[in-house]
């Protein structure tokens, strides 16, 4: 056929993929491989094991508190992120005034709430999460101090500090950094919707609420659905990571009596703390499981018949 | 909470009743003309204050860290609430230069441009000849690709950090670089492929009949048609290696050799720096400008750039 075409491939191919292999797939696979050793990651040596690190994980109490932890995330944060997007979005499309002729708007400036809203997501998640460190700081921080000018000096939370609360704060802010990029998202499936559906609904003289659940979610689902999927990984990955990592330091890392110890923090305590290679990369295999399973799960409730519009 | 209606301006103030007090439930009635257009304005006051709420909620953080970045440290901790008693630019200074923040700047500009240039570049080159060109293992080959995207980085890295050592990478830009590169693949490889598919053919095949060579049809026909779809995934690679917090970490611990983010967690952190919290609020504030600055003026195309693997 085409002349040099299989050269061209190859040529194109290489360098893309062998960097990919090298660096992806290959410690991918080699970390399966790892958490059945007795690797230290510090010397060459080490033996196989077998399955003795995944005997010796079910036997470890902090790793069971920070799958806790990172189920938790896994299903608080979807649902409130998404939640919480869901109903902004309503609102900035559907919740304005009626103006003349159309049956549906969008409040008034909805595309300046949009603007603001989407600022966190640019943010390094470093830099939100040490912001936040300073505003939950008990004795001087915005938040208390903030308490303490409208009045409620009397409550003055330990924020981080607090093992019950440790967990609530670092979710908040991951609440708070990636709700606006769902509102935008959102808006953007919202908009796509006929006008005409909302006008039928109306005129047969349904609430904007019942519009909400029969027409808008409805035809919304799938983005909502892989939305959910988004946040979830989010939560279970790099950025739960950095925001405990950062923000909850404490004497041993992941706040006070390892209230918000997760997955990946541990498998990083494990591996680049304590020298145990080959026991962290089992439990990055629990995370992947943890992960994989996470999305099956949503993609099995989620699963509909597609609205076609 | 109480709404304000100073606080975000160019947004006005909704209904007669202005943005607060309570919200009148509307009682179930048989619909009328009339009912639904106060159902509406009802609905508006409410709609208005929660959104404003949460405004006030996104900016303030932001505005308290700029405001905070001028004050004395002293007041810092004794007012956190109040304003400057004056700009104390000194602060922004002595971040710059003392606190090396400079220096992060620096070594963030070289691995983010090195590897933005090198994930468009390969992922592109791979992209282009997953979607136009048919050869065994190409579907293989692509959901390798698009399954790193569902992978918790954290996994890899342990292993990853060790083939570094060995290759001597650890703690060098270019190795970062090509880390960096080798993690963006996936979503680029993904959304490029996609892209190139909508390209039509005809414009390619004309230019191989004319007797272009496919690397020159790439690089000189399709490369150039495909640039709204490099801009989009452009901007999704520059903010997220930008903002990149993991790998840095765990890859490129040497002090001279940190990026930004990681720098300004270890501002907070280290002993040396102890006590400058003015400075260190200076350099956080520094840190957020330049893409703050940057969402502002393209806001239309961040918003489209980190959106667009979404909607599909």
């Amino acid at each position: 056929m085409q002349h040099g075409k299989y050269r061209f491939i190859v040529g194109f191919l290489a360098a893309p993929l062998a960097l990919y292999a090298l660096f992806v797939i290959w410690p991918f696979i080699q970390s399966i491989y790892y958490s059945l050793t007795d690797w230290s990651g510090l010397s060459p040596e080490f033996g196989f094991v077998g399955f003795d690190n995944y005997s010796r994980m079910l036997d470890d109490e902090i790793f069971w508190k920070s799958l806790q932890h990172s189920l938790t995330l896994a299903v608080v944060l979807p649902l409130v992120t998404v939640g919480l997007a869901l109903f902004f979005a309503f609102m900035l499309n559907v919740g304005g005034r009626r103006r003349r002729g159309a049956a549906i708007a969008g409040v008034r400036g909805s595309a300046f709430y949009k603007i603001v809203y989407f600022f966190p997501q640019v943010l390094s998640i470093a830099i939100v999460a040490l912001l936040f460190q300073f505003a939950y700081n008990p004795n001087s921080g915005a938040i208390n101090s903030a308490l303490k000018l409208v009045g409620l000096g009397s409550i003055q939370p330990d924020w981080l500090g607090d093992p019950d609360l440790a967990l609530i704060c670092v979710m908040a802010v991951l609440v708070w950094s990636t709700v606006g990029f769902f509102v935008v998202l959102f808006s953007a499936g919202m908009a796509s919707i006929p006008r005409d559906f909302y006008e039928a609904a109306l005129l047969d003289g349904a609430s904007r609420f019942t519009t909400f659940f029969k027409i808008t979610l409805p035809l919304l689902w799938d983005t909502v659905q892989s939305g959910w999927i988004y946040m979830g990984i989010l939560a279970l990955g790099a950025e739960s990571f950095a925001v405990v990592q950062i923000m909850t330091v404490g004497p041993n890392g992941g706040g006070p009596d390892y209230s918000t110890v997760v997955l990946p923090l541990y498998v990083y305590q494990k591996a680049f703390r304590d020298g145990q290679a080959a026991y962290a990369t089992t439990i990055g295999v629990a995370l992947l499981l943890v992960t994989l399973a996470f999305a099956a799960v949503v993609m099995k409730l989620g699963r509909r018949e597609r609205l076609e519009f | 909470m109480k709404t304000t209606d100073t606080a975000t301006p160019g947004v006005e103030t909704p209904g007669p009743s202005g943005g607060s007090g309570p919200v009148v439930t509307k009682t179930a009635a048989p619909t009328s003309r009339k009912e639904s257009k106060s159902e509406g304005a009802v609905l508006n006051v409410f709609s208005h204050g929660v959104l404003i709420i949460w405004a006030i909620m996104v900016v303030m953080p932001l505005l308290w860290a700029v405001m905070t970045s001028f004050k004395t440290d002293r007041a810092i901790f004794t007012s956190p609430w109040s304003l400057p008693d004056g700009l104390h630019f000194e602060n922004w200074s002595r971040a710059w230069s003392q606190a090396h923040m400079s220096d992060y700047f620096m070594n963030t500009i070289v691995v983010v441009g090195g590897s933005l240039v090198g994930t468009l570049l390969l992922g592109s080159m791979a992209a282009y000849v997953l979607a136009r060109f048919d050869f065994p293992g190409n579907r293989f080959i692509y959901f390798l690709f698009i399954g790193g995207m569902s992978f918790p980085i954290i996994l890899a890295l342990v292993p990853l950090f060790y083939v570094m050592q060995n290759l001597a990478l650890l703690n060098t830009p270019h190795g970062l670089i090509l880390v960096y590169i080798a993690y963006s693949l996936p979503f680029t490889v993904f959304f490029l492929t996609a892209f190139f598919r909508t390209l039509p053919s005809s414009v390619a095949e004309a230019a191989f009949v004319d007797g272009a060579s496919h690397t020159r049809t790439f690089f000189q026909v399709m490369l150039p048609m495909a640039r709204p779809g490099l801009i989009s995934v452009g901007i999704f690679n520059f903010l997220g290696q930008w903002n990149q917090y993991l790998l840095p970490t765990v890859l490129n611990t040497e002090q001279d050799q940190k990026v930004l983010s990681q720098g300004l967690v270890q501002l907070a952190t280290s002993q040396g720096y102890k006590g400058d919290w003015s400075g260190l609020f200076a350099g956080l504030v520094m840190a957020m400008l330049p893409v703050l600055a940057a969402y502002i003026i393209f806001q239309r195309q961040v918003v489209a750039g980190l959106t667009a693997g979404a909607v599909k």
